[in-house]
């Protein structure tokens, strides 16, 4: 027998789960980046896909690749990016319209200049990835604490300080 | 999901849907181009209902009828092959041609490399003899395949290949009957086998050839 799981086909993957990394990289490296980071998740994803050990849960597994290649990105551009106002780095990220028809208002800054994710792609890489990892890719803490490596109080603990940051960014 | 009441966190969720399928393309094509994929698949239309054709580097691996189930099958090429299965209409482009001038009566037989690994020991030697030996246009009986293949003794073996044919119609099990004539089984669906072998005996066009 096999001691290795049986692996459902990467397409189904890709069809469950394909639009919602998608959204997940564009979010946090921006229209430009965000779809190189989606096909470089891909990419590894298929690459690392024969040789996983544990089927029991792919979405995880996905979403911490395409985390990892977020954080490859914005290591990437802090190398070459001069370091400048919050304000002006949300404005140079790209806008993610958040102006979608039902979407909250609030915070009335963010929303109506459609920065609420480029001030998110200013955070912290864990507290940035908790959020994204916590309201994009709607992972429990235990997965979210897997994908940053830590423990579910620390992953709790990035969601709420990344919170209250973006808060005090995005209405001063 | 937890509601929550908090207008940033929804404000976060309710991020607009972006357009995926570009760099779904691009990715699929980068990893097609990096050999990522081991198994390629897509759906084609015939006269006997939708097809589902898989190929790998060594060809065609499994054709599919519509009364299958798509997730049972391609579950089957990632458990026997390699999960590595992906939609590539562009990979599967030569043997949906060669189908299609088949069922237009343009091919009577087909060029395309078959990898025959999903049939093992007998039951390959069967259908490897049958897609070298029974032409277009002609039937054997389940026995004179058995001694085609040397084992004349072995007709109810030769059948329980026919039912395990991957490769049905590229691999002809539909030229195979009962003796006396009698039409046997198909995976297909008898309504298919009694088409194809109409196609292949000239009583009736499937397809008619707009060129023709």
């Amino acid at each position: 027998m096999r001691s290795t799981p049986v692996l459902p086909p990467f397409q189904r993957l890709l069809d469950e789960h394909g639009a919602a990394l998608h959204r997940f990289c564009v979010a946090q490296a921006g229209p430009d980046h965000g779809p190189d980071c989606f096909q470089e998740a891909v990419l590894a994803a298929l690459r690392a896909y024969p040789d996983l050990r544990d089927a029991t849960n792919l979405r995880s597994w996905l979403f911490t690749i395409a985390h990892h290649k977020v954080i490859d990105h914005h290591r990437r551009s802090q190398r070459v990016e001069p370091v400048a106002d919050v304000a002006d780095r949300a404005a140079a990220a790209g806008p993610t319209d958040g102006t979608v028809a039902g979407a909250p208002v609030l915070p009335e800054q963010a929303a109506a200049d459609g920065h609420l994710w480029a001030t998110v792609a200013l955070l912290p890489d864990k507290q940035r990835g908790a959020i994204a990892l916590r309201y994009l890719a709607d992972l429990p803490y235990v997965d979210i604490a897997a994908a940053l490596d830590c423990t579910e109080a620390a992953a709790r603990q990035n969601v709420r300080a990344g919170l209250a940051r973006l808060r005090s960014e995005v209405t001063r | 999901m937890t509601p929550t009441h908090d207008p940033l966190v929804d404000a976060l969720r309710h991020t607009p849907s972006t357009d995926a399928a570009p760099d779904v393309a691009a990715a699929l094509a980068r990893v097609e181009a990096e050999g990522l994929v081991d198994v390629a698949y897509a759906q084609t239309d015939s006269p006997v209902g939708p097809l589902l054709v898989a190929v790998t580097d060594a060809g065609l691996v499994r054709v599919g009828f519509a009364r299958e189930d798509d997730d049972a099958l391609l579950e089957e090429l990632a458990a026997r092959i390699s999960p590595r299965v992906v939609r590539s209409p562009r990979r599967t482009d030569e043997v949906r041609r060669e189908l299609d001038e088949y069922f237009h009566g343009r091919r009577d037989h087909f060029d395309l490399p078959v990898d025959w690994r999903l049939s093992r020991g007998f039951r390959r030697r069967v259908l490897e003899h049958l897609y070298a030996e029974v032409p277009y246009g002609r039937t054997v009986s389940y026995l004179q395949l058995a001694t085609i293949v040397g084992n004349p003794k072995a007709s109810r073996a030769v059948g329980t290949a026919m039912a395990t044919n991957p490769i049905p119609i590229v691999v002809p099990c539909h030229r195979v009957l009962r003796s006396g004539g009698h039409l046997g089984g198909y995976g297909g669906g008898l309504p298919a086998k009694r088409l194809l072998l109409a196609l292949e005996s000239g009583e009736q066009r499937l397809w008619t050839d707009p060129s023709a």
